[in-house]
Parts: structure tokens; C-alpha cells; sequence
């Protein structure tokens, strides 16, 4: 059965408190971190961006994973902040773990969804032979407008799966997707910010596909919430997982080890995929994940997994979440500023 | 610039270097000739660890236009594991952090770019192994 054959996750060094934000915008932080669940988000340095924070994780993965990197046919990179509005990320990702010539590439855009669209296309090549393994990230170093609530939570980080058919250390029992046209999130060509509905971005958007996706996928499956270990929604903040993980009928212990926005931000199309390898890194053989993603625009990817016995012999040959969760330099306003360009000369 | 830029994309992506199979020596990056064995040279291509410690550094202040808005940042020759010298930024860390005999694994990151609608260049630095 097609599963996962290596993960790897990366978050950049740099946090920002959202009293620092809060305090330059005048605005009440304990409103905020109250409002949203979110207490900082992580910020990548001047010398970052989606395809360096895609190749450390992609390196990770092939640290667990044990295979010839040239034996990947396919890399699909994830993101709402590729470095090039033309030229794709996954070339520079391919070429930096030395996978290339054989194989095929491309970038994906569906704003915070886009990392799980890749696992599902390398998961169709994987099954149907056409390649032996696919390299899946979602990465992002995402962008609020200053001032903007979206400033508090548009975070950076990644997580790269391999997926293949042989020494799994996970495998997909079914995925489902639930998708509509729905505007609640947006950025025009040429703009450094996006644009999004407000208040429009929970009902219509965000707990519809997200609700839709997970019942379909447990009804397509015959599961109920009660046979999952572990479940990871997508997190743009902590107050919209809990609740839709509430709504579904998860407990606490089920869906907090998923939950990383508190302390990293909203890393997009990082976040399932961030949270995803904090239970993988926690879990034991046999355990049970329910993982549903969301990108704006709107559309949800779910996603029934089994953990295998081998976990346990690779979860400690990469760097786990946790490391890169704990280590932490915080920064002010004006070095965020200029870290994330803001400033222009 | 592009094209210059791209010449080099393996030896920076994946710390590609060579081996004097005569004599052992590590170089990087790649040569033609080894110093040592001269016409006796049998060289390999080597993909190194990019492991290695802090042999000598200097704090840059007064930095050149590309890397301007990075200063103060640090500049260290790194030696190895295999034993080949390479000249790399150490990044994740603060200067006065840094420390000759400091163990230090390669990080692949943005380099330079050429203006804010050119090519953008990437390649390795440095950040101290934590732990």
C-alpha cells in the first residue's frame, strides 16, 4: 500500500511576540492572543525563504527515509510564497538533494493546501507505478499587510514527505477532497500582500470545507472520530483548529499534539504537514491520524493514515519538530521589518 | 551573472569537491591538477559531509552592496570533516557567539540576488550544531 517513506520538518530560527506587534499597531495583545490562540510566529531570516526552508525539510525526510535520492521521480513543492512568480522552487529543491536529472517537477499553488495537493499527486504516480517515490513539501513564508490581522499569525516553515510503496512508515488507507469556489482569501498578481474576507473566512470557508472533508473521508473509510489516535486540521490560528476539532467530536488528547500555530504562527501550506510530523515524531506502530488540510479559494484534502512498527526506527534520525519548535531567538518589530523586507530603500 | 551562477549550482547545492586518489587530499571546490601529486593525479568527485569546525573567522561591518543589509555577519574558513578548507557565511548565531574549534554542519540558503527582478543565487553557509 502506498504511504509515507520519510518525513521532515524545518522551522526557521526567529520569533516574534504578538505583544511586539500588537505594541507598534497599538492594539490590546491580550485581546489577540485570547481571540486567536496565537502567543508568536516564527519568522525566517534575510537569507530565507520557500525553497531553502524546502530543502532542509526535504533533507530531513531523506535522513529517515534511507533511499538514492535519485530514485525520486517526482517533486512538488507547495506554496503561496514561491521566491519566483516564474521559475519553479521544486528545480532549485530537486537540484539541492541531487535528485535530478530523471524526474518530474512542479509548484503548487492552493494558498494553505497546497503541500497535501503534492502528497495526493505523488501518491496517484507512486500507485499507479508510473514513479517509485515522490517528493511532496508544503513550505511557506508567508506575508501579512502591516497592521493587518493576518500580520499576527503569517508564519514560515515547512515539512517534505517521500512517499513510496516499499518500508513505509505510514500508509494512506484513503484520502478525500471537498473543494468549491469560494473567495475568502486572495492576492492579485503583483501584490505583496493578500486580501482576505474577514469574518467571511470561518463559516463559509474554513469550517465548511475542513467539516465536509473530514465527514466524507470518515464516511468513504467507515471510521468515527473514536478510531483516530491523532488528529491535525489545518491552523490558521488556535482558535478555528480547536473549534472545528470540537465540532467533529475530537477530544484534546487526539488533536493537541497536531496543534502548533500557538508557537510557530500559521506556516500555510507548512502547517498539516508541520503538524502531521509532530505526531509522526510522538506516535507509536499501529496508532491512527486523521489529517485534513485547507487552502483559501477554498478546498479541503483529508487523509486516513496508519502508522507502521518502523517509526520507531526513524524518528530519531532527522531532527524532530520539537527542536526546531524550542529553538528560538526572539526579535523585535524593526528586525521583523527588515527581515521580512517590509522596509523599502 | 545567470550564467555564472549556474556553472557552479552542484559544487554550491551539494558540496560536490574532488579526491586525489594518489595521495587522499580533499579539495573544494573542484580542481584540475593536484598540487601535491601533480602529473600522478587521479581525481574523484566527492560529496562532502558539510560538517566540520570553525578553523579562523572575521566579523564583517563593512560590508560590499550585495551582502549590505547583512552586516555585522561572519565570515569563517571551515574545515571539514574530510579535511578539505571552505570559505562559508555562519548564519543562525551572533558573532560573538562564534569560536574557533566551533562545530558547524552546512545549511543551504540564499546567497545574493541580482537586483530585485534578477536571478536569484543559492548555495551553503554555515550554523553551529547545536547539542
Amino acid at each position: 500500500m502506498v504511504g509515507i517513506v520519510g518525513y521532515g520538518a524545518y522551522i526557521p530560527k526567529y520569533r516574534i511576540k504578538v505583544e511586539e506587534i500588537a505594541r507598534v499597531w497599538n492594539k490590546d495583545p491580550n485581546a489577540i492572543k485570547n481571540g486567536l490562540l496565537v502567543y508568536e510566529k516564527s519568522v525566517p531570516s534575510l537569507d530565507e525563504d520557500t525553497a531553502t526552508i524546502a530543502v532542509e525539510a526535504s533533507k530531513n525526510a531523506l535522513k529517515r527515509a534511507n533511499i538514492d535520492p535519485k530514485d525520486i521521480g517526482a517533486v512538488y513543492v507547495g506554496s503561496e510564497s514561491h521566491p519566483y512568480a516564474v521559475k519553479p522552487t521544486a528545480t532549485i529543491v530537486a537540484e539541492a538533494i541531487d535528485a535530478t536529472p530523471e524526474l518530474t517537477a512542479a509548484d503548487l499553488e492552493f494558498a494553505c493546501k497546497a503541500g497535501t495537493a503534492g502528497i495526493q499527486m505523488c501518491m496517484g504516480l507512486v500507485e499507479s507505478g508510473l514513479i517509485k517515490y515522490g517528493l511532496a513539501i508544503g513550505a511557506d513564508t508567508a506575508q501579512g499587510a502591516p497592521g493587518d490581522a493576518l500580520e499576527y499569525t503569517a508564519a514560515a516553515g515547512g515539512a517534505a514527505y517521500i512517499i513510496g510503496k516499499s518500508d513505509v512508515i505510514a500508509e494512506f488507507n484513503g484520502t478525500y477532497s471537498y473543494t468549491t469556489d469560494t473567495p475568502d482569501f486572495w492576492r492579485r498578481e503583483g501584490k505583496p500582500y493578500p486580501r482576505h474576507g474577514g469574518r467571511f473566512t470561518g463559516e463559509p470557508a474554513y469550517f465548511k470545507h475542513v467539516i465536509n472533508a473530514a465527514k466524507g473521508l470518515m464516511e468513504k473509510m467507515g471510521t468515527k472520530p473514536e478510531d483516530y489516535d491523532y488528529c491535525v486540521f489545518h491552523q490558521p490560528n488556535g482558535k478555528f483548529y480547536i473549534r472545528v476539532a470540537k465540532i467533529l467530536g475530537f477530544k484534546e488528547e487526539q488533536y493537541k499534539v497536531g496543534l502548533l500555530t500557538p508557537y510557530i504562527g500559521n506556516t500555510y501550506s507548512g502547517a498539516v504537514p508541520l503538524g502531521l510530523s509532530n505526531i509522526l515524531d510522538n506516535c507509536d506502530g499501529g496508532e491512527r491520524i486523521l489529517a485534513v488540510s485547507y487552502g483559501s479559494g477554498a478546498g479541503s484534502d483529508a487523509f486516513d493514515i496508519t502508522v507502521t512498527d518502523r517509526i520507531n526506527k526513524v524518528k530519531d534520525k532527522a531532527p524532530k519538530t520539537a527542536y526546531y519548535l524550542e529553538r528560538k531567538e526572539y526579535i523585535d518589530y524593526a528586525i521583523y521589518a527588515k527581515f521580512r523586507r517590509k522596509i523599502k530603500m | 551573472m545567470v550564467v555564472r551562477s549556474w556553472r557552479h549550482i552542484k559544487e554550491r547545492y551539494n558540496l560536490i569537491g574532488v579526491i586525489c586518489k594518489n595521495c587522499g587530499t580533499v579539495y573544494f571546490p573542484p580542481r584540475e591538477i593536484c598540487p601535491k601529486c601533480r602529473r600522478k593525479t587521479k581525481f574523484e568527485e566527492i560529496k562532502l559531509s558539510g560538517r566540520g569546525k570553525v578553523y579562523t573567522y572575521s566579523v564583517v561591518h563593512v560590508a560590499p552592496k550585495d551582502f549590505e543589509k547583512q552586516a555585522p555577519y561572519v565570515i569563517a574558513i571551515i574545515e571539514l570533516e574530510e579535511g578539505a578548507k571552505i570559505t562559508g557565511q555562519i548564519v543562525d548565531c551572533k558573532p560573538e557567539d562564534v569560536y574557533i574549534g566551533m562545530p558547524v554542519e552546512a545549511v543551504f540558503r540564499r546567497i545574493k540576488e541580482d537586483g530585485d527582478d534578477g536571478v536569484i543565487t543559492y548555495g551553503y553557509k554555515f550554523r553551529p550544531i547545536e547539542n
